[in-house]
């Protein structure tokens, strides 16, 4: 309204301590609401258990055994949350040019299937470390083509990068089906249509003193690097203007079609490395086990934590709790296995609607902003 | 009041008064304390800026809020406006900014359904009867029979006043009603108008900003500044200059650059021949050719819609371009940031946060859109480090006066002067050799838009050829150096400002050349 100039300069006095209470007020925002909304989703949920005649009190107590009670449940957590994290990457970086990407599953797929199938031809002859690495690397890649399709079909063809993702998630699972119920079975494997194992001594060992393979020192070095990609360099600055404002990017002349394929292709390759290290750290080769619902989880994940790599790791092991505690809450309440399938799904909801509220509650708001 | 008793003689005029109305958003007082009357059969003017509280008032007085104190009479008594339907049925009825009809129909179709007691079985024999005897009552002649789609913006405004005549609203809002209007169409229409109410068949309260109707159409005006009322009287009292006072109030309006002669300045932007599609991929700009000189401002006129934004998207690589060439000092140029940076190419628009800021970046960040990937901000390749970037903001936000609690205000916090200065601090503090703007002060208060047009000014006397395409006469009129108009896609004309007028240009924009 008082949009004059009488006052001339009066941000300048404004100085480096103030820009800090400034920037620490606004992002309280982003602590206080998903907390909020993980509160809400509990009360809902524990409304659900009431309608099944169950205590909401043993169920959280259970989770919280079962996640996160013991040295035991921490190990079985943090080995559920290593995927979560690779695939959560997946979603959070597209995220940023405001692109919804949820088929990190099938990228995950084709990226554990790639990385086992290139192993078959070295078994046996090949040192374990140079093969893991060529299976890391063609599990990567694979990914990265994966949802770098998508990123081109959204700028090339302007096909929607959700759908597509989705769809081709359906294509990743029969590709792999095609080659291991076909070309690349094991026959010595009767019972379950799987890729030749690449071998006991080949896989990747576990963290010294824990259960937990190397997948999560990596998925939480890999969200440290991506998180100064997105902060801290010209690259994630331009995919941050893409994904504000297109025309904006545009009228810059930068490259947004190399950005959305860019990203989209690093958003494939963290999903596919989940892949990698599903086959070579749990199951030693590729088959329908590698669709375990990492991949859609991953979505909650990324979600949950506003896209922000650094965030991903925490809500990457809390959620992996809750997938954790699934056994104990089945055997001990007499319920159903899909029962922390429902809590993740109302948890998924709140924070979607939990979205429309930034920016409209006033406490965050700088009391100076002239509107 | 006096009101009821002015009203005799036949006349079907109603008048309307506001007392003391005031109208708070939270702890903001948009409205305040603010008293006006408009005489039956009067053309009322309302003048204020962007913000002066004009559209709270009439939104009041349609219903559309409801007054935190004061009322409302209407001829004389006093009126309860719950909602626009009550003010219908007192008679009041608004034209708005922006068409409200239905492309698809014609305009017969659009003026029965308005009704709001429109039968479920129309009995279109008998309807049209009733429409005609109608249009023989008013003197506006709107073709019935063609979807509204093929009418021209001038019939089509014709129609949303005959809608409301013929709904019986005897007191007229008009919002900026010749916003979308040629000079003609508009004079046309105001016209009209002011023979009904001096025939007393109705009374009239417009919105403006442009004295030049005020002048020439209203008997009364009332002025508000900061939601309240400044002045008002006679319009034939007053001058332009008083006016002006009143809606500027004490703030220091920048004083329009001068001019300075440059002599035979070497060519710097060519577009040969350019062709784009609209998002229908129908054709919205064809062979547009044109020359910008050094320390030129070529001002391109057009009345809205007419294939300027495409235009502007295509030079700034929003939209592709489908055949043509743009040229930069005889070399080939292309929409993108190397070149941009090469050519020292800058720019900015209407409406900046949905055209060139991200909303939710920070200030700082909004302003370092042209810098990130330079040094300091980048102090080697691919890096970006803050501190320098907020140093840059500082620097920018003193020297272009931008009001901002601090540079990590969201960007689209500040208000829309303060956005398009803190647009104009990144485009403007560089070297600048190309400067393609496009309605650089639309929807802006007075101060900025002196100081932006000022700015303009500036850049053309350093040496800056520059492109301005304005749907706002007056903008090109004081600021080009050479006029071109483009309609339907098309430049139709141009000529040195020197040797042309107001009137030329405007015969020019409504496809008359």
């Amino acid at each position: 309204m008082a949009d004059t100039t009488e006052t001339p300069g009066i941000a300048v006095q404004s100085g480096m301590s103030n820009d800090l209470l400034e920037r620490l007020r606004r992002s309280s925002e982003y602590v206080v609401i998903p907390l909020l909304a993980l509160v809400f989703s509990g009360v809902l949920f524990s409304v659900f258990l009431f309608a099944l005649g169950k205590s909401p009190a043993e169920f959280f107590s259970h989770v919280w055994r079962g996640g996160f009670g013991t040295s035991f449940s921490w190990q079985n957590t943090l080995v559920r949350a290593a995927p979560l994290i690779f695939t959560a990457l997946c979603v959070a970086i597209p995220a940023r040019l405001g692109l919804v990407i949820i088929g990190g599953e099938g990228a995950l797929v084709l990226g554990g299937f790639a990385s086992a199938a290139i192993a078959i031809p070295m078994i046996g002859w090949m040192p374990g470390l140079p093969m893991l690495a060529i299976m890391a690397f063609a599990g990567m890649v694979a990914g990265a083509i994966w949802i770098g399709c998508v990123g081109a079909l959204r700028h090339y063809r302007g096909v929607n990068e959700t759908i597509a993702s989705l769809l081709m998630f359906y294509i990743a699972v029969s590709i792999l089906n095609f080659f291991v119920e076909g070309a690349l079975r094991d026959p010595s494997d009767p019972n379950k249509p799987s890729t030749k194992p690449i071998g006991s001594e080949n896989m990747i060992g576990v963290i010294p003193g824990t259960d937990v393979h190397w997948g999560l020192l990596v998925g939480v070095l890999l969200c440290g690097v991506l998180y100064l990609v997105m902060n801290r360099t010209t690259f994630g600055f331009a995919a941050q203007i893409a994904g504000g404002n297109l025309r904006a990017a545009q009228a810059q002349g930068l490259p947004v079609g190399r950005l959305m394929v860019v990203s989209c292709a690093i958003a494939g390759a963290c999903a596919g490395l989940a892949g990698f290290f599903e086959v070579a750290a749990i199951h030693g080769k590729a088959n329908a086990s590698l669709i375990a619902g990492y991949g859609f989880t991953g979505i909650l994940v990324s979600f949950l934590a506003r896209h922000n790599p650094l965030v991903i790791v925490p809500v990457a092991i809390f959620l992996g709790g809750i997938a954790a505690s699934g056994g104990l809450v089945q055997r001990r309440m007499d319920l159903p296995d899909a029962t922390v399938l429902v809590l993740q799904g109302l948890l998924f909801l709140v924070i979607l609607v939990s979205e429309t509220f930034y920016g409209r509650l006033s406490i965050f708001k700088s009391k100076g902003a002239a509107q | 009041m006096s009101v009821a008793l002015e009203t005799g003689s036949g006349s079907r005029a109603i008048g309307v008064e506001t007392v003391g109305m005031t109208k708070a958003f939270g702890n903001l007082v948009a409205l305040d304390d603010v008293s006006i009357r408009v005489t039956p059969g009067s053309f009322h003017a309302l003048l204020g800026e962007n913000g002066a509280g004009k559209s709270t008032l009439v939104k009041c007085m349609m219903g559309f809020y409801q007054p935190t104190s004061g009322a409302m009479l209407v001829n004389g008594e006093e009126a309860d406006v719950p909602n626009p339907r009550a003010a219908h049925a007192h008679g009041i009825g608004m034209v708005y900014q922006h068409f409200t009809l239905v492309p698809s129909l014609t305009a017969a179709e659009n003026l029965v359904i308005a009704r709001t007691d429109a039968p479920r079985v129309i009995d279109w024999k008998a309807e049209r009867r009733a429409l005609s005897a109608f249009l023989e009552t008013t003197p506006f002649k709107v073709p019935l029979d063609v979807p509204v789609s093929g009418l021209s913006a001038g019939e089509k405004q014709k129609l949303e006043i005959l809608k409301q005549l013929y709904l019986d609203q005897r007191f007229l809002i008009l919002d900026e009603p010749t916003s979308v209007l040629t000079p003609d169409e508009a004079d046309e229409v105001l016209g009209l108008l002011r023979a009904m109410t001096e025939a007393g068949d109705l009374t009239i309260l417009m919105i403006t900003h442009k004295f030049r109707e005020v002048t020439a159409y209203a008997d009364d005006v009332t002025v508000l500044r900061r939601g309240r009322v400044v002045g008002s009287g006679r319009v034939r009292d007053l001058s332009v200059e008083d006016m002006s006072r009143m809606m500027i109030g004490e703030t220091e309006i920048r004083e329009s650059a001068e001019r300075t002669a440059h002599q035979q300045a070497a060519l710097k932007l060519e577009l040969a021949g350019l062709f784009a599609d609209d998002d229908e991929e129908l054709p919205a700009i064809e062979a547009i050719s044109l020359k910008v000189h050094a320390g030129e401002i070529l001002g391109i006129a057009g009345v809205s819609g007419n294939g300027q934004s495409e235009l502007i998207e295509v030079l700034s690589g929003q939209r592709m371009l489908k055949d043509g060439r743009i040229f930069i000092g005889k070399e080939p140029y292309e929409p993108e940031r190397g070149q941009m940076d090469a050519f020292k190419v800058f720019g900015f628009s209407e409406e900046p946060l949905k055209n060139v800021a991200v909303p939710r970046m920070s200030v700082a960040e909004n302003m370092a859109f042209r810098t990130f990937d330079k040094a300091p901000i980048s102090p080697f390749r691919g890096w970006l480090s803050p501190p320098p970037m907020r140093r840059q903001a500082r620097d920018l936000i003193a020297a272009y006066r931008v009001k901002t609690p601090s540079t990590e205000e969201p960007i689209e916090n500040l208000s829309g002067g303060n956005v398009q200065r803190a647009i104009l601090a990144r485009e403007l503090s560089g070297d600048v050799d190309i400067l393609i703007v496009a309605n650089p002060c639309f929807g802006l208060d007075f101060a900025s838009v002196a100081e932006i047009r000022a700015q303009i000014m500036d850049q053309r006397n350093r040496g800056a050829a520059i492109l301005l395409v304005s749907e706002d006469l007056d903008e090109i009129l004081e600021l080009a150096d050479t006029v071109a108009v483009m309609s339907e896609g098309r430049i139709t004309y141009q000529s040195p400002m020197a040797e042309t007028d107001r009137a030329t240009i405007g015969h020019a924009m409504a496809g008359h050349h």
